[in-house]
């Protein structure tokens, strides 16, 4: 009930507050001399928000840096030794690969099928019901998508009637169940499906919106020269969406690279499915916050260039403006 | 028919007259594109519907045939899952606490984010542009980065485990990205109208409040339900800020729920599908809004 009454004072009061912080600041602001207004307004209007991202991310992410430098009790400098057991831990390195191994198939296979299955349904009439059926997984959450795909993935041994699909599948054909999620061979790339299963229709509705762009006299010219439709993907439609491709690969790199929630809710990291970002947490857990800080820092390190592409390519928007 | 006539017929085929033949022709040629379309859509449906589907089955009958024997008679529906999940100690309360978490946590962020965007769009300030860029860097910053400290700071003001320490966490990390969307918006509202009410004395409270907050209804629509869907589906900043608490939303528990039943985890399934009702029922009815938020967020460029 507290709880209820807090929530309810959170939702109405922080509006009045912060359009009493406006009103009356502004109050004050304006007995100011002219020169001292200009000066003031603007941090005055910009100060809650740069407030909280300066104790939410920017002062968090300078202590984790230090953080991962110290022991777990943040008592001494240890030096290196948080990331020397990074890079040496069997278990880390395994995430390590795994974590590779996110990058790129979950990348390449998540853009790769959002411009295919854009470019398919560009063609066909039904395009916006078959664009529901393909986005449908993005507003599910992670923690309802894995159990969605226990099932699918679901296993018994053989002799047995599979109650998984995808093992009734294979039973169809004659073939012996697969414990997917177990078996080491199989079991990343179940994951790494669900992950791609969760967001193709995001990629695919970035894609078709710029591809909607793309005049229809350009492919008319095209075909009208003789290209066959392979061709007309191959040199004029890629090409043209090559912009808004890199895009939706940042973004998916940087998905990939996050990577949580399919993992620990899947497999929680057992028969050698752990990536970055559960392994760190299981550090995290264990109170060992050096060496968690230090696995966020290497998760930093290697989202870096994607953060310097994302600042340049904002500036030149501005220019653009 | 000789065969240069049949390719001077395709040819005209391109033009007004179509022959029922060649109509048929290319029917069967588009042909693979509806099969390869079809397959895709049930790869991509047909798992949700299969658990849906489950989730209004017997434990006995889950644990004994695939869902889609229920296709066929005796279907043996039943609400014994939903009956059984909502007993479980904590399943019915931690819906409440995710709502409890969702709202006020996607008003406080919002509300600050559209008046720090604001001041990015329509003043001038030394360090402007740098402050910006920052926030443009601080869009990709990986969450875990920032967990560590964040922890420690409620810890050492006494808000760890408590709702609202979610709430200003999940507002830290969203304002980032909803401060440029909303920058970008509002910085593309017409200058003549911001400038005609300056020169009849509004002062920038009256802006704000009368012209830009109406004008940008919108982008902060799609935005609410971005960042809302965003927040009730969210497992690690819950699990991190409120996992061993009383107040663990429904994502936590349910996680909680899958990782420690080994066998018979399947009546879980309504669970998920109470879960992920919310998200669906507002996908189904908001749609265009719900896409809007998607494309704009990210096609700029």
């Amino acid at each position: 009930m507290d709880q209820i009454i807090t929530a309810v004072v959170a939702v109405v009061g922080v509006p009045l507050v912060l359009l009493g912080y406006i009103i009356l600041g502004e109050r004050v602001l304006e007995r100011l001399s002219d020169s001292l207004q200009k000066w003031i307004r603007p941090y005055f209007w910009a100060l809650p928000a740069i407030g909280f991202a300066t104790v939410f991310m920017v002062y968090p992410l300078l202590r984790t840096v230090v953080i991962s430098f110290r022991n777990s009790d943040d008592t001494e400098w240890i030096g290196l030794a948080n990331y020397n057991y990074f890079f040496t831990f069997p278990d880390t390195l395994t995430a390590l690969r795994n974590s590779l191994l996110w990058l790129v198939f979950y990348t390449a296979i998540s853009v790769a099928l959002g411009l295919i299955i854009a470019i398919l349904l560009d063609r066909v009439k039904y395009e916006s019901i078959a664009k529901i059926a393909i986005f449908l997984p993005v507003p599910i959450s992670a923690v309802a998508a894995s159990i969605i795909w226990k099932f699918m993935f679901d296993y018994q041994p053989p002799g047995t009637p599979q109650t998984g699909t995808l093992n009734a599948i294979l039973g169809l054909f004659g073939r012996d169940p697969v414990a997917w999620l177990v078996n080491s061979t199989t079991n990343n790339a179940a994951l790494i499906f669900v992950g791609i299963w969760t967001i193709t229709g995001f990629c695919m509705v970035i894609i078709s919106a710029s591809l909607k762009a793309i005049s229809s006299e350009v492919l008319e010219a095209a075909r009208i020269d003789g290209a066959n439709e392979f061709r007309i993907v191959q040199l004029v439609i890629t090409p043209l969406l090559w912009p808004t491709i890199t895009v939706v690969g940042t973004t998916m790199i940087i998905n990939a690279l996050k990577t949580f929630d399919i993992v620990y809710v899947m497999t929680n990291g057992a028969y050698d499915t752990d990536v970055i970002a559960t392994r760190m947490f299981s550090q995290l857990q264990s109170a060992h916050y050096g060496r968690a800080a230090a696995v966020g820092v290497v998760l930093f390190i290697a989202i870096v260039p994607l953060l310097i592409v994302n600042i340049r390519r904002f500036q030149q928007q501005e220019e653009q403006r | 028919m000789s065969a240069e006539q049949v390719t001077t017929r395709r040819e005209s085929a391109v033009g007004a007259g179509v022959s029922a033949l060649d109509r048929l022709g290319y029917r069967l040629q588009r042909l693979p594109l509806h099969l390869v379309i079809i397959i895709l859509c049930a790869i991509w449906i047909v798992p949700t519907i299969g658990m849906v589907i489950n989730s209004f089955r017997g434990l006995q009958d889950m644990s004994q045939a695939g869902w889609w024997t229920v296709l066929f008679p005796p279907h043996g529906f039943t609400l014994d899952s939903y009956k059984q999940v909502l007993q479980i100690e904590g399943v019915a309360p931690s819906i409440l606490y995710s709502v409890l978490i969702t709202i006020p946590a996607t008003v406080i962020q919002l509300a600050i984010a559209t008046m720090g965007a604001y001041a990015f769009a329509w003043m001038r300030f030394p360090g402007r542009n740098l402050f910006f860029i920052v926030i443009v860097g601080l869009m990709v910053v990986p969450i875990q980065m920032t967990l560590i400290p964040v922890l420690q700071i409620f810890k050492a003001i006494h808000l760890s485990g408590t709702i609202p320490a979610v709430w200003l966490a999940h507002s830290g990390y969203g304002l980032p990205f909803e401060v440029f969307l909303l920058r970008n918006y509002l910085g593309g509202l017409p200058r003549e109208i911001f400038e005609s009410a300056e020169v009849d004395g509004a002062g920038h409270s009256v802006r704000f409040l009368r012209i830009a907050v109406p004008m940008t209804i919108p982008a902060i629509a799609s935005l609410t339900i971005f960042v809302f869907l965003g927040i009730w589906n969210d497992l690690l900043v819950a699990l991190t800020f409120l996992g061993v608490s009383p107040f663990r939303p429904f994502t936590v528990v349910i996680t909680g729920l899958v990782t420690s039943f080994g066998g018979g985890w399947q009546f879980l399934t309504a669970a998920a599908v109470l879960q992920m009702s919310l998200p669906l029922a507002v996908f189904i009815f908001l749609q265009r809004y719900f896409v809007r938020g998607i494309t704009s967020g990210s096609v700029k460029g």
